[in-house]
Order: C-alpha cells, then structure tokens, then sequence
C-alpha cells in the first residue's frame, strides 16, 4: 500500500483567535502552531496499514514555509517520505484553491499510489471541503469522517458516523479516505523518530513547479468580512441549597427560556 | 432559481433540509427567483409534499432503485448534471453528515465556490452573502461567491421551518444514467446506533457533562434528564471522550461537534476555549459547576453553584414534578 497523508499546520485549539481588521485575516502573533489534530489520525491510521501490509507512507503538507515543522512531526510519528507544497497565500477559506494544488501536485509528482488519507476537517478554517474536492478532482471515491477502515487488495470497507448512527462504505482503490477522531490513538513521536527527521531532507516545490500559476487560482469566494463571536453576557449565577436552585432552574427554563 | 438538496432519511426528508428549503424560499423572494427542491432515491412522489409545504414551486426527482442507498461519486454527478441543466443561481443544503460530504463534490465538479456550515444569509446588491464560523466559531466569517451556483450547506438547528402552506408545485421528473463507475464508493449499510438516539447537532436540548462527572457511570444521571426533555442529546467535553467515559460522537468543541440548540446545559463543565467555541452560539446556556469561577458561568444565562450529585438529582425531581 503507498499512501499519501495530508498535514496542514493549524493553530492549536486552545489558541485565543484575534482579528486582524486592516488585513482582514486573523492575526498570527502569539498562536501556537500544530499539526491539524484530525490529520494526526490520519497520518497513525498510514502508518499502521504500512506496518500491517507494507508499502510507503508520504507526507504532504501545502503551506508557507513554517509547515515544514508538521512534516517533520510526521517524519517522527513514522512518514517515509516528506513534500512541502510552498505556498505563501493568506488564507482564502477557499477550499478549491487549496484542493485544485492538492490534485495537480499528486498528478505531477506520484503515480503509484493507493490511498489519500486525510483529517475530516482543518480546525481552522472547518471547511471540511478539500478531502472531497481533491476526490473529485482526481475521479477518485471518497470516504468522510471515517472511524473504521479496512483494506484490502483493490477495495476497502469504511465506516462512517453520521447523525445518531454509521454508514458502512464499500469502494474501489485508489481513493481518498478522511479520518475522524475514533479512528484510532495517534502515537507520539519518539525521541530516535525526532532525532532521525531533523536529519532528514525534505524537498520543497513551488506551485510553479506543478504546472500552477497563483493567478489561475483566484478563490471563488470572496471574504468580505471577519468578525468577532457575538460577546455572551453572563446571566444569573446562584448559589442555593439543592432543592432551591434546582426549582429556580425550572422557573428559568418555564418561564424565561419558554423550552419546556 | 434557487435549488436545494433534499436529504431522505428513512423514507423522510430530514428537518434539516426543510430548514435549508425555508430559508432557500426566503433568499429566492428576495432575488425574485424560483424556489425548487431537488430529490433522489426511491419512492418520492409521497415526498414531493412536504417540500411544496415549505416554499418549493418545483420538485426535481430523480429515482431509480439503484439510487437508494448513498453514495457521493453518483449523487454528486446527478446533481452536478442537473444544476448544468436548470442554472441555478444557488444551490442549497443543509451542513448534515450527508450535506457535508456531497455539497463539496458538487462543486469541485462545477469548479465553483462553496461556503459550508453557514448560520446567517442574505442578499444585497442582488448578491448573495453567507455568514459561517470559523474556528469553530471563535470568529466569524462573511462570503460572497465569485461563480455560479453559489453553494451553501446551512448549519441545521439554525435556520427557522416557514409556516406550511398547502400549495401544489410541478413535479419534474429526470431520468439518471448510473453507470457502475459512478458507484465507486456506495453506502452498503446504515448501522443504527443503539435506539433512537438524536444527534447533538440536531437536538433541541443538549445536556453536557465534563471531567466534573467524575466515571462514565455517571452520565446515567445526565441521560434521565434527558429522557425528561423534548428532542434532547446528550453531549460531553473533549476530557470525558478522552478519559474514555462517553463516545466521541458525543464531544462539543473545536475538535468535536459544534452547536447551537435552544439550550445547552453544561454539567460539571469548567468551559475550556475550545468547549465554549463549540457551544456558545446555543440560544441559552445552563451551567452547574461546583467552582464558582469556572469559565463556564461567564457565557451561561443561568449558572448553579454547586455539587452535580446533588443539584441534578433534585433537577430530576422537579422537572418530574412540573411534568404532572
């Protein structure tokens, strides 16, 4: 099985998310990068098929330059291979542009590969888009929000989580599968991991280099605009007796909140 | 026109997608343009109702006995083929499981923009604008498209059902040719979860517990109040799936579920940033914790100080109290 896993470098989850108004982007100062925590079940779902059937797994990453630092986690967690697509973009929350570089770098670079793993989403722009578009670009099946997969020669057998129960998803090789949490426990890197992906060489290719003009990737949507939440004032705080607050409450939910 | 993807779910067009077809109805009033609901699978004429009842004036089926089970590669293709056919100015469906795996194939194929999960919509200039979260809400992001079908996946639980009205629309039927290629990844089985449980995006209630409910039995404490609340879900912090007590379907936050239901009630929830961007758009927040200053009391509409094991159980007592 030669498999291509997908790591994007995302802001970790518990990262306060400030605005950048004059830019309209969100400001990047002081937010700690990671690898996207559904590409990490991804990159140990590669892994442990690798290590099941043989084969290959490689790490793509398209990015700015930084994103060199998730590759080299995926090196650590166990990747053969590295590619960093560089990418110097801001973000466009476009997920065409970002699946239209994905497809053609796969068509430029590999062609001998069975899989495409990635997260079911990227926990920053959550567009959940580009696994699909890539699918589709590609004439390739699909597979989303996977929690169980099996493979076998030329097909595999998914399941997938929808509302309140799971589908079960039979298709063809190659195709593009993306990981939920469930899937698995992803490994930590280990410290022979880290110390042989700091050796490792990992190429960088500009889009240029796969046939790509930044021009021809005008985003299809247009930001108009980046926001704030809507702040939440805080309400009524009490501290009764069990009895009391309880009765409260359902004063609250009958009488104010009108739910029951 | 406006067009919008109608997903079945046993034999029953989902509520979420009748939220998508209302607010479709809305938004084609504003650009004075029709209203139309898209179908595929089996047995849709019993169907075709419903859809006229929340705005539709056309229903577009497709039916063929091979359609009723899923699959993106060939569902994608029908509509692609379609809206090729009809030009729609956008294309409409709601952010499910389903929505969330189709609406992008469709697009890619017509090399077109989408904005998934959407909250708010709009027109101006004869322009459509979409509001959605990003970062699961720790920010807000507002799109207009540069091509069209402008394509949306609208937020389910978010978007207000029109009042039904009995009109009659035209029903137009298209033939699909399913080529065994285009079913290169088809739902074989739909695996029921045990009984009938509802998602915590399309609850009307989520009662949530924490590290604070301290072993996974607990949770059996969460799940009779729930049995006493209309539509309610059980939902849960990421330490809790991680601790292994609760199912991660069952997570709300950044690396979990986000929702926005009428009520949300956190249980022994210290309110992390990556919980409350998941759940601080619900319409009110009930918040009980024994920590006075958990982050949780800052977004909560009503906070109780106190012991779980103790304020639930009397919770319990008195939301069966109020039912008789």
């Amino acid at each position: 099985m030669n498999i291509l896993v997908f790591v994007k470098r995302v802001p970790d989850s518990e990262s306060k998310i400030k605005i950048d108004h004059d830019k309209n982007q969100i400001d990047k100062h002081g937010l700690n990068f990671v690898m996207n925590p559904y590409d990490e079940y991804a990159m140990e779902e590669a892994l442990q098929i690798k290590e099941a059937q043989g084969g290959t797994v490689q790490a793509i990453s398209v990015g700015p330059e930084e994103s060199m630092a998730t590759l080299k986690k995926a090196l650590a967690m166990g990747a053969d291979e590295a590619l960093l697509i560089k990418d110097d973009a801001e973000e466009t929350y476009d997920g065409l542009r970002q699946a239209t570089i994905i497809a053609q770098a796969v068509k430029e670079k590999f062609s001998d590969y069975d899989l495409l793993l990635f997260g079911k989403q990227s926990i920053d722009t959550d567009n959940s888009q580009v696994p699909t578009m890539v699918a589709a670009l590609l004439g390739l099946p699909q597979v989303n929000v996977v929690t169980k997969l099996e493979i076998e020669e030329g097909s595999g057998t998914a399941v997938r989580e929808i509302e309140g129960a799971a589908e079960k998803v039979q298709f063809s090789l190659p195709a593009v599968i993306s990981a939920q949490k469930g899937l698995n426990e992803p490994r930590y890197e280990t410290l022979k991991g880290i110390m042989a992906a700091k050796r490792k060489e990992v190429p960088v290719i500009s889009l240029e280099d796969i046939g790509i003009e930044n021009a021809s990737l005008k985003p299809k949507l247009k930001l108009v605009k980046l926001a704030p939440p809507p702040t939440k004032q805080a309400g009524k705080k009490i501290e009764e007796e069990a009895e009391e607050a309880a009765r409260q409450l359902v004063e609250f939910l009958h009488q104010e909140a009108k739910i029951i | 026109m406006i067009l919008t993807y109608m997903e079945i779910r046993d034999s029953k067009i989902k509520k979420a997608s009748l939220e998508a077809l209302s607010e479709a109805k809305r938004r084609a009033d504003d650009l004075n343009v029709k209203c139309g609901a898209v179908l595929i699978g089996e047995g849709l004429k019993a169907l075709t109702e419903d859809v006229f009842k929340y705005g539709a004036s056309q229903a577009f089926l497709i039916e063929n006995p091979s359609l009723g089970f899923y699959g993106p590669s060939l569902y994608a293709t029908i509509l692609s083929d379609l809206a090729a056919e009809v030009s729609p100015r956008a294309l409409f469906f709601s952010a499910t499981a389903m929505g969330k795996d189709l609406a992008p194939r469709v697009a890619a194929k017509l090399g077109v923009g989408i904005a998934t999960d959407c909250t708010q919509t709009s027109v101006s200039d004869r322009q459509l604008e979409v509001v959605r979260p990003i970062f699961a809400g720790k920010a807000f992001a507002s799109f207009r498209f540069s091509s069209e079908p402008q394509i949306a996946s609208l937020r389910p639980n978010v978007f207000p059902l029109l009042d039904p009205v009995s009109e009659q629309g035209e029903v137009i039927r298209k033939e699909a040719e399913v080529s065994p290629d285009q079913a290169q990844d088809q739902v074989v089985e739909v695996i029921k979860g045990e009984g009938a449980e509802i998602d915590v995006t399309e609850a009307d209630i989520v009662v949530a517990g924490g590290r604070g409910m301290k072993e996974p039995d607990n949770f059996s404490l969460l799940k009779e109040i729930i049995a006493l609340l209309p539509n309610a879900a059980l939902g849960s912090s990421r330490s809790a799936v991680d601790a292994g007590w609760v199912d991660h379907q069952h997570q709300v936050g950044q690396t979990g579920k986000t929702v926005s239901p009428n009520l949300y009630i956190a249980v022994g929830i210290s309110g992390a940033i990556q919980h409350l961007a998941g759940m601080s758009s619900s319409k009110y927040i009930v918040a009980i914790n024994k920590d006075p200053d958990a982050g949780i009391f800052k977004v909560a509409d009503f906070g109780v100080v106190g012991d779980l094991f103790d304020v639930v159980p009397a919770l319990k007592k008195e939301l069966e109290i109020f039912k008789e």
